[in-house]
């Protein structure tokens, strides 16, 4: 066996492969991601910033005669989603990051995605142009109008082949339904529909019609001051198009069902692990507070992430969780700094690989952790730039949380608090994984024999 | 700890003792993390994690402006400065008036992304 080498999660070794963006002293703002997002075949893989901007990058083609080179991601499209706003009627400031980025199940040839902010969803449209018209009568090869006068022959305007252009189009734009902050996206499986959450209330839209939505969870309590808690994430069931789940900010998860209903403010299902009394802190409600909700792909299971760990639930056992995995609970002993810093406020995010065998979701210092359901082995990586030659394979990673330090160990205390992992991406169906380290954006494979 | 019939006054006082050593030794890692705050902040919020947070969390990109306040101090100031920002200047509080050249100017992002480079 490889001791205290290679990451032995069902033989997988995982290797650097590309990384994306600059290497700057000073991050600028703009540049931070803030959203990562592979399509439905894993042929293209999306980024938003907080500068409101997407990147969409495509896998080449695997070459035959560079075998070792699995297909790599180079980009394929940008543009511009979202631009900060002013609401001078409420006097708010409205931020361009982009929250989240969601994409549609390919239909045609052009690529579609929703794309959000803290108020407004839009929908793109990305396609190939690869031929253009040429050859008309009424202007020459600029543009310019010819003089009809001048004109003695006609001739049919041909398809001649252009140098490949990707276009992104805003085909809708669905604004002025969220009063609060939306922080997730949701498209239905039934593909006609998706749903925006915010705060305190989730909506229905019809991809069609962009004036109008369905307001299906209103958790705003008649009175602010009896606020208890938030929405803090949605998603619909990969195959139930009337089922959805939200997690809140109180560490519970509900799941209801939208035939019951117009409104569904009375969940089918209610999740929620007991608390052991004794153990209540001051910091309780924080670290339970739920940052992201991910359904299996099988559809049977969801997990959620909190501060400090990830936890994996049965639909069919509300009582308490299946699994439970520590993801950093060395930073237990350090919740009065992390509260003072607002780090106990990160959102941590949490992806399922393609089997649902593996989870995997991020933590400081660019480090992040992969946890097998199976054999119920867990590795900590790393993604840095000291790690990327071609190939490489990562090393395995350990946090020292007391006692005599080894060599290759980092203790508790000289971790980076500002170089977090919030955003990660597993492909759907191999592994390859895209990380999201502040302003780069890291692609790591397994192993290619 | 209700005493066990039977038992000798001697026998509860030790199981007392031990109650207490325990408790001294298995403090939890966050009642100690608390502890810590609640003396560097003595008049933290009663509710612990509560509508504070969440207060804050929807109030999120609320600006301030009162053009009242704005144009009285302008006048009592007429040949000063008016206070301005500081380092942060989305924070608005005390004495300072918020002047069109304080706020951050709402620029969009023309620049090509550097993952695009």
């Amino acid at each position: 066996s490889l001791a205290g080498f290679g990451n032995l999660m069902q033989d997988v070794l995982w290797c650097f492969s590309q990384v994306k963006g600059t290497i700057d002293i000073g991050v600028t703002e703009a540049d931070i991601i803030s959203t990562v997002e592979f399509n439905h075949t894993g042929e293209l893989l999306a980024t938003g910033d907080k500068g409101g901007r997407v990147v969409i990058f495509q896998r080449e083609q695997e070459s035959k005669n560079q075998p070792h080179r699995r297909g790599e991601y180079n980009v394929y499209s940008t543009f511009q989603s979202h631009e900060p706003e002013f609401d001078y009627l409420k006097s708010l400031e409205i931020e361009e990051k982009i929250n989240k980025i969601r994409w549609l199940p390919q239909q045609n040839a052009a690529y579609f995605l929703l794309s959000t902010n803290d108020k407004t969803v839009k929908l793109w449209k990305v396609s190939e142009r690869d031929k253009r018209p040429e050859g008309y009568n009424l202007k020459d090869e600029d543009g310019r109008l010819r003089d009809p006068s001048m004109i003695t022959t006609l001739r049919v305007p041909v398809l001649r082949p252009m140098d490949l252009m990707v276009e992104a189009t805003p085909r809708r734009v669905f604004a002025n339904a969220h009063t609060y902050h939306i922080n997730s996206i949701s498209v239905n499986s039934d593909y006609e529909t998706y749903m925006s959450a915010d705060d305190l209330r989730i909506n229905l839209w019809n991809f069609e019609i962009t004036n109008q939505s369905f307001n299906i969870v209103d958790i705003k309590p008649a009175n602010m001051e009896e606020l208890t808690e938030v929405i803090t994430a949605a998603e619909f069931h990969p195959h139930h198009c009337n089922t959805f789940v939200y997690s809140s900010s109180k560490g519970t998860i509900r799941l209801c069902d939208m035939r019951t209903s117009a409104l569904c403010d009375r969940h089918a299902k209610f999740f929620e692990e007991p608390e052991d009394p004794s153990n209540r802190s001051f910091f309780s409600e924080i670290i339970s507070s739920i940052s992201d909700v991910k359904f299996s792909h099988s559809g049977r299971y969801i997990m959620t992430r909190d501060y400090l760990t990830v936890k994996v639930w049965d639909l069919n056992m509300e009582n308490r969780p299946i699994e439970t995995y520590q993801v950093h609970d060395y930073l237990r002993s350090k919740l009065c700094s992390l509260y003072e810093n607002d780090c106990i406020f990160d959102k941590f995010e949490c992806v399922w690989n393609g089997s649902d065998s593996v989870i995997m979701t991020g933590s400081y210092n660019n480090f992040f952790r992969m946890f097998d359901r199976n054999t119920k082995r867990d590795v900590t990586l790393e993604a840095s730039r000291e790690n990327s030659k071609p190939r490489a394979i990562l090393k395995p990673r350990k946090v020292c949380v007391g006692g005599k330090r080894r060599k290759d160990e980092i203790s508790v205390d000289s971790l980076d608090f500002s170089k977090k992992i919030l955003h990660t991406a597993w492909h759907p169906s191999e592994n390859i994984i895209a990380v999201a380290a502040t302003n780069n954006l890291y692609i790591f494979q397994d192993k290619v024999n | 700890m209700a005493a066990v019939l039977g038992t000798g006054a001697r026998a509860e006082e030790t199981e007392q003792e031990k109650q207490d050593v325990q408790e001294k030794e298995t403090v939890t890692p966050e009642r100690a993390e608390e502890a810590k705050l609640k003396a560097k902040y003595p008049n933290l919020g009663q509710k612990p994690g509560g509508s504070d947070f969440l207060m804050k969390r929807l109030q999120k990109g609320q600006k301030y402006f009162d053009s009242g306040d704005y144009n009285m101090a302008k006048a009592k100031m007429k040949n000063k400065q008016l206070p301005s920002a500081g380092p942060d200047k989305n924070l608005v509080t005390g004495d300072h008036i918020p002047t069109p050249q304080d706020l951050p100017q709402r620029k969009s992002s023309l620049v090509t992304s550097k993952l695009a480079g």
